[in-house]
């Protein structure tokens, strides 16, 4: 929830001095290092406003990096015919004399507002940030692992199921299932077949997504049989108290029970609102709703463009969320620089812009 | 106009009409089929828009090419005649089309 805790302020205030050490203090924090996301940095710098970018993801460019890459995109204003890559890497390059400071890999858990006015986020790998805006461009959510609608398999998460593995340790003496054709599927069987009791790669077909190298090494570790190949689908689990004991697979001839005390399944990553659903922001059918002005959501300061957003005439375009970003940005210039006049300006005459750009 | 109908799980089935050159996952969206997500809004990407061919129209729709057979593997349940509908576009070739919807997608 996020509080306006002006009232609670006195008591609070030394306790947050110390707090701040660890904290990266910035101007904004944009969530979400999709298209949007990145030309909020591109706005946000022409008005002076320093940005730190936060995503899920391993790389920029969100959506268009994760699910269309290589897809033409054809309604992205003077660029007829540009792929979700491309896109990406010229966001990019526009926003880099910004210097924006991206922490990838990293999901924001919470989002509140500090007695001073300014919001303290922090992620899931314990990064913290105290920022004077935030903008949520987080696109349909955050990606995360796709669950396999296996009856009961929410029993067995996190205690026989695993959706990653940080340390290979835990998984020793276990007889592992990797189920997935993908380079996460491979990668891990290749990982764990070392300390594995058994280890089966379950796979749909005898075709594999993965890198080729990956899948040789794997038929290479078939062959001396310290991993089997089973080609088929699960359909149930089997186990109590969420300890999973053995799978049921569905086979080109009948079914098998293979034992099983760890399961992870790749069936890639699917996007899900998350913890934004739990700052207290007013939604609309699970987006966030905005006015058409600032682009500011329920809570002063916080922002929201792109996908993620909703206001009446709403379109999930590129486009959209670009204009979303000048305007949002705009309205952030008033919280960041209170007492600053801000003259518009426009990049092909203004010098003092130009020289921000580094073309001056 | 192309008639196609969708068979639910439980047996129920709906016939909608739908223009030429869209995709079947864009004819079920129109008219509110239940069980067609299509999360990803019809880029191949996503496997939520998961059906099983009726077997008298495999010939017509033909296979997955291989860019669809790998998103394949992140359906559940995949079968003889599985087929992500956004990638089977309407021609009068299929009019009568039979698909059912599988009981669960991703």
């Amino acid at each position: 929830m996020i509080e306006d805790t002006a009232a609670a302020a006195k008591t609070t205030e030394i306790l947050e001095a110390e707090d701040n050490s660890g904290s990266i203090e910035t101007d904004a924090v944009v969530i979400g290092a999709g298209p949007c996301g990145l030309f909020a940095v591109f706005e946000l710098g022409l008005l002076d406003i320093k940005s730190h970018v936060i995503d899920i993801l391993d790389r920029p460019g969100g959506q268009c990096a994760e699910l269309y890459p290589e897809k033409p995109i054809y309604d992205v204003p003077a660029l007829p015919i540009v792929t979700g890559q491309e896109l990406t890497d010229r966001l990019m390059e526009q926003i880099k004399p910004f210097n924006p400071q991206f922490h990838f890999n990293e999901r924001v858990d919470g989002l509140k507002r500090e007695a001073d006015g300014r919001f303290r986020l922090t992620t899931d790998a314990g990064t913290e940030f105290l920022a004077k805006v935030v903008v949520i461009a987080a696109g349909g959510g955050s990606f995360t692992p796709k669950r396999p609608p296996l009856n009961g398999i929410e029993e067995y998460e996190g205690k026989s199921v695993f959706y990653s593995v940080r340390k290979i340790e835990t998984m020793r003496g276990k007889d592992i299932v990797i189920v997935g054709g993908g380079d996460s599927a491979l990668d891990w069987t290749l990982n764990l077949a070392p300390v594995a009791k058994s280890l089966t790669l379950i796979h749909r077909r005898d075709e594999f997504r993965a890198a080729p190298h990956s899948v040789e090494k794997m038929r290479k570790l078939v062959e001396e049989e310290s991993v089997r190949l089973l080609i088929g689908q699960v359909t149930a689990l089997e186990g109590s108290n969420g300890q999973l004991s053995a799978l049921d697979v569905k086979t080109a001839s009948g079914s098998e029970r293979i034992p099983c005390t760890a399961m992870l399944p790749f069936f890639g990553l699917t996007m899900k609102l998350g913890p934004v659903a739990n700052w207290g922001l007013n939604l609309h059918e699970n987006l966030i709703l905005v006015d058409t002005e600032r682009f500011e959501t329920s809570e002063h300061g916080i922002f929201a463009i792109g996908d993620i957003n909703w206001y009446p005439g709403k379109l999930k375009l590129i486009l959209s969320g670009f204009h979303e970003g000048a305007l949002m940005a705009q309205a952030a210039h008033k919280i960041v620089y209170p007492d600053k006049k801000l003259l518009f300006q426009y990049t092909t005459s203004s010098s003092s812009l130009q020289k921000k750009l580094g073309v001056k | 106009m192309t008639k196609i109908t969708f068979i639910q799980p439980d047996g129920e089935s709906q016939t909608v009409e739908a223009e030429n050159g869209l995709t079947v996952m864009e004819a079920a969206k129109l008219n509110d089929i239940a069980g067609i997500e299509a999360e990803c809004g019809g880029a191949c990407a996503c496997a939520t828009c998961h059906v099983y061919v009726d077997e008298a129209w495999r010939d017509k729709t033909g296979k997955p090419a291989d860019m669809e057979e790998d998103m394949l593997d992140f359906a559940f349940d995949v079968r003889e005649g599985s087929r992500l509908c956004c990638q089977i576009k309407i021609t009068d070739a299929l009019d009568g089309l039979v698909v059912r919807v599988p009981a669960k997608q991703f």
